[in-house]
């Protein structure tokens, strides 16, 4: 799973059978310290969330669990929204 | 899931008997700006894309959980067509 911010929505209209009424969002994967690495994805939400929160999401064929029957078409979906993160500073001076 | 743009098709007719009659796409993954992003994909069309359309796909083992797809030999699949991308300011 990834650390990543909601940066953004995406609307489409003709889709997947399974994918209506989902809510598809991009995320901006960050690392540790919150600063943004790698490309942005489109993701589908499973939690809730919304522009701008932080939260974690889940790539590969296990981002299709959350939802009925697991045969949503998906890889990359939104399992968490983040309360907060701590990282040990001493850990980020050495790096 | 990324965004990408349909640039092109692609025929076969010596395939996996399973893909017969499907649509096969080249697309391109784009940048949140619509500018072309690096890399080209062979993707099964699942919703009646065309041509230079932004599109939604679905790679790895979930572009077989894609309309019709079941235990179909893809990982690249079609599954949206794109209407508006709106984006948040990045910082």
């Amino acid at each position: 799973m990834q650390l990543a911010r909601v940066v953004g929505t995406v609307v489409s209209t003709a889709k997947n059978p399974e994918l209506i009424g989902r809510k598809l969002l991009i995320v901006q994967t960050l690392d540790a310290y919150q600063k943004p690495v790698g490309k942005p994805f489109v993701a589908l939400d499973s939690v809730g969330c919304g522009v701008g929160e932080l939260v974690f999401w889940c790539r590969g064929k296990e981002a299709s669990f959350p939802f009925p029957d697991w045969d949503t078409p998906t890889d990359c979906t939104i399992v968490g929204i983040v309360d907060s993160v701590f990282v040990d500073d001493s850990r980020k001076r050495s790096l | 899931m990324i965004l990408a743009r349909i640039i092109g098709t692609v025929v076969a007719t010596r395939k996996d008997p399973r893909l017969e009659g499907r649509k096969l796409l080249l697309v391109r993954p784009v940048k949140l700006d619509g500018s072309d992003d690096s890399g080209f994909l062979v993707a099964v069309d699942t919703v009646g894309a065309g041509y230079r359309e932004q599109v939604i796909v679905v790679s790895g083992s979930s572009a077989r959980l894609a309309h019709g797809m079941k235990d179909f030999p893809i990982d690249a699949a079609i599954v949206g067509i794109v209407d508006t991308v709106e984006v948040d300011n990045m910082e």
